[in-house]
């Protein structure tokens, strides 16, 4: 009874979750351009999406950008959370509160803010200072992901360690780490995620380089063509073959 | 230690053959969408120069980007009052029009605008209408007038245009007074029409570009657009018709400009010349399909297109419609207005 | 090596990166013609613009509650015991985060149309179409589902590291299931809601994009009127006090919710 009603919510849920993009898979077929009309089944937007190299170069910075920044916002949220932690409790509740405020300001003063100090100190915009954007408005997702975990840490663990003679660095490998993994994979993914849908930080903040969500944002201006949806498509099926992927062999593991 | 040697001989190589082709670069700054793709890589060849390029998706981002010195670009492509505002604010170079040969190519009255009197600062590259637009199978009977967007009797079934100019215009034209009046009257007269308007519960929506898909799908029987973007919804369906109602509208230009302190000012006016070319003018009328201001493109038309009045509107029509002029400075005004009528 | 140095880089990092923003809004806050001036902030303590605010955050406050209604059981039954299958639902709940945001709030406006396919299908079954978009029902859907995900986030991570002995503790010791829920399970999961709650609360109240699409534009939320500030009306001054005012808001409330959670485990600061 209660696993038929578990797998009720949990369906109806998905069904909320993934109408939209059942429609954009859809309407990546649509012979027409219409946002709601069916027009007859068509590849005709795939051919387009690969004979425009421009949206796949786009497509291929995108993802790099936002690789690099999760790696690095990640190491630097990780570090700076375990950090923190050791703190005495008022410089780390002044390093949290400014921590907060990036979360908290709207995009376009973020980016206009940066775009501003990158002109005063010179750098010239471009996926540079994008990257170095993204870097910024990522690493706090990933500190507040990992903090709660630390707290919940039994710190005794550490010390028993560096007492039983671990060098720092090891123990830190051996004790902290696995322990906080859960929150740092989901400060990884957040990061991630941010990166991908940001549009308007990114458009401050580069010049003529463009990220996918410019693109997109811009193309919606105009009437969002179908090719955008097959685009879409392609990296959902990719990022569900691989979540799948990885999903099945981290399950296999945990069995063995 | 080989290798490295290959490596090095390798990018000599390339270096020294790269150059032989390239003529210098400038960097265009555009709308989205906004150029044919091919007359970029003709003008590459023909000239040797590189273009690259960078789009805005409104003239504020643009200007935003523009006045904090951000950005390096050679061409913009700002609309009518940004372009009388920048002039003013000595953000654009003066061009030398002995460089831009094609200019005289120009429809007249488009040859001195109101917003650049002395046609110093710019070449107009695109033009149009602000209209209704309206479903003719929803709303039998030709429309001629602003009236039925302020009728209650037309519940839910207006689209207003997201765009502070553009909508407090059309009351201001429909009261009678000019679009870029300062006089308080007038605007509170507009205001109110506009409030009315919408806790009468006329208004369905205040969009911009969405306006074009929801038109053609028949989501409302009237909508107020630019003739660019009309232009596009009726060639989608047969139901939709446009007209610039008689009480008078907007008409518009987006043009070519010099940012001041580009490196590239020649290489940049040879592109504007360029554009200006009947043919390669031509090429764009028909990718984009806005309104040309080149005449020897709009004599070459055909018929269909001439008597397309929103692609090619007639004298009378243009003179009932007046240009925006930069209102900057009391833009706090307007914007206080526009809250009120959309919180 | 003292642990608190490992902070380091991120503390310089910070010290560009985030300042610069900040000090960017006040500046322009303040700025007047004649050097400091409340007049910006004055500007915003008018009917119209409060009346934004208003709506922006009880918008927001609909929409992290309904995420909480609906993702804390998602989020609880995700994390139950049967492993390997629940791990993929849970994946299968997080790829449409990853989903680019404007396209997938494009895909629900095509939904909720009046010509859209939930009113497509309607007509087609006999029955009434509704009027969905442009209204306030529209943008809240629209938020919800843009943040469930990140509501559900927290609540399973923080479920699932539970240990399971405490709760067969709990059983042993005779207590019911709904007592073992509401005495152990939920006090122990706090942390991850009041995460939850944060990761929600804040885009809700910053969301631009969202009333303009599915509300077709017929109401302002005050992420709408700082983007126009700095894009339409061109008062930095203006936009930087909204800025200001919006951020101590949130701040203010998240320090509220940490109150909450006594033992500090969640984000909280102070």
């Amino acid at each position: 009874m209660r696993k038929f009603f578990r797998g009720t919510y949990l369906g109806l849920l998905l069904t909320f979750l993934y109408a939209p993009i059942v429609v954009m898979v859809v309407l990546s077929f649509n012979a027409s351009k219409s946002r709601a009309k069916w027009g007859g089944f068509s590849l005709q937007w795939y051919e387009k999406l690969f004979r425009s190299g421009e949206i796949m170069h786009v497509l291929y910075m995108t993802i790099l950008i936002a690789l690099i920044a999760t790696a690095v916002a990640t190491i630097l949220g990780t570090l700076a959370a375990i950090g923190i932690h050791a703190m005495k409790s008022r410089n780390a509740n002044l390093i949290m509160s400014i921590s907060y405020l990036p979360m908290t300001t709207p995009d376009i003063v973020t980016g206009v803010s940066l775009m501003l100090m990158f002109v005063f100190i010179k750098v010239p915009l471009g996926y540079g200072t994008m990257l170095l954007a993204h870097i910024a408005f990522d690493t706090p997702y990933v500190l507040f992901s990992v903090l709660p975990k630390l707290r919940s840490l039994n710190v005794n663990l550490y010390e028993a360690a560096l007492d039983l003679g671990c060098p720092p660095m090891k123990a830190v490998n051996k004790v902290i780490l696995p322990e906080i993994m859960p929150g740092v994979v989901t400060g990884a993914l957040l990061a991630f995620t941010m990166s991908l849908d940001d549009f308007v930080i990114s458009y401050f903040t580069s010049n003529t380089d463009r990220n996918l969500s410019m693109i997109i944002y811009a193309a919606a201006r105009k009437g969002i063509e179908p090719t955008i949806y097959a685009l879409s498509t392609l990296m959902f099926v990719a990022v569900l073959v691989l979540l799948l992927i990885v999903n099945k062999r981290s399950a296999l593991e945990n069995v063995s | 230690m080989k290798k490295l040697v290959a490596v090095l001989v390798m990018l000599v190589t390339l270096s020294i053959s790269a150059p032989a082709l390239a003529q210098g670069s400038i960097t265009v700054f555009n709308w989205y969408d906004y150029i044919d793709e091919s007359v970029i890589s003709m003008f590459e060849q023909e000239t040797g120069i590189t273009v690259k390029y960078a789009n805005f998706t409104t003239n504020e981002e643009m200007y935003a980007k523009l006045s904090s010195g951000a950005g390096d670009y050679d061409v913009i492509f700002p609309s009518d009052y940004i372009i009388e505002r920048m002039a003013k604010e000595g953000m654009l170079e003066k061009l030398d029009m002995d460089k831009i040969p094609n200019a005289t190519g120009l429809v007249d009255w488009l040859k001195k605008p109101a917003y650049d009197p002395d046609g110093a600062y710019s070449v107009p590259y695109m033009w149009g209408t602000v209209g209704l637009l309206y479903n003719t199978t929803m709303m039998p009977g030709a429309i001629d007038s602003w009236a039925p967007i302020f009728d209650p009797a037309n519940q839910k079934s207006v689209f207003m245009l997201d765009s502070i100019r553009d909508s407090l215009g059309v009351a201001l034209k429909y009261l009678g007074y000019s679009m870029n009046t300062k006089d308080q009257p007038a605007l509170d007269a507009a205001k109110a029409l506009l409030i009315k308007q919408k806790s009468d519960g006329i208004v369905k929506g205040y969009l911009v570009d969405e306006v074009k898909d929801k038109m053609v799908a028949g989501e409302a029987p009237m909508a107020v657009v630019w003739s660019g973007d009309a232009l596009y919804a009726m060639s989608q369906s047969e139901d939709l018709q446009y007209v610039v109602p008689k009480e008078g509208s907007n008409v518009w230009v987006d043009g070519m400009c010099i940012p001041k302190g580009s490196k590239n000012k020649e290489l940049a006016e040879q592109f504007i010349n360029f554009l200006c070319r009947p043919d390669i003018a031509k090429m764009n009328m028909e990718y984009i399909y806005y309104s040309t201001p080149i005449q020897a493109v709009v004599d070459g038309m055909t018929d269909d297109e001439k008597n397309n009045q929103t692609l090619n509107p007639p004298q009378d029509v243009i003179d009932r419609c007046e240009f925006f002029h930069d209102i900057s400075s009391d833009m706090a005004k307007y914007d206080q207005i526009w809250t009120e009528i959309r919180g | 090596m003292k642990r608190s140095a490992f902070a380091g880089p991120y503390v310089a990092w910070m010290a560009m990166f985030t300042v610069a923003p900040l000090l960017f809004v006040v500046y322009f806050a303040f700025k007047g013609d004649s050097g400091f001036t409340l007049a910006n902030i004055q500007k915003f303590l008018a009917p119209t613009y409060l009346n934004v605010l208003w709506r922006s955050l009880y918008l927001a406050v609909y929409c992290t509650a309904i995420c909480l209604l609906i993702g804390y059981p998602a989020a609880y039954f995700l994390a139950g015991k049967d492993f390997s299958k629940n791990q993929a639902l849970f994946v299968l709940i997080l790829i449409p985060m990853w989903m680019n945001f404007l396209l997938r709030t494009y895909a629900m406006m095509s939904l909720l149309e009046d010509s859209g396919i939930i009113n497509q299908l309607l007509k087609a079954m006999g029955l009434q179409p509704l009027a969905m978009i442009g209204t306030e029902g529209a943008v809240l859907t629209g938020m919800v589902y843009n943040f469930v995900p990140f509501m559900i986030l927290p609540i399973y991570t923080s479920l699932k590291k539970m240990d399971e002995r405490i709760i067969e503790a709990a059983e042993d010791l005779g207590a019911d299931p709904y007592n073992v829920f509401r005495r152990v399970v939920l006090p122990l999961s706090v942390p991850g809601v009041v995460s939850g709650i944060t990761m929600v609360f804040m885009p809700a109240v910053t969301t631009f994009a969202i009333s303009r699409l599915l509300g077709s534009g017929n109401f302002w939320l005050f992420g709408d009127i700082i983007e126009r500030q700095f894009l339409e009306a061109n008062d930095w001054g203006f936009g930087s006090a909204l800025s200001l005012v919006m951020m101590m808001l949130i701040i203010a409330s998240i320090g509220l919710l940490n109150r909450i959670d006594p033992k500090k485990e969640g984000s909280g600061a102070w």
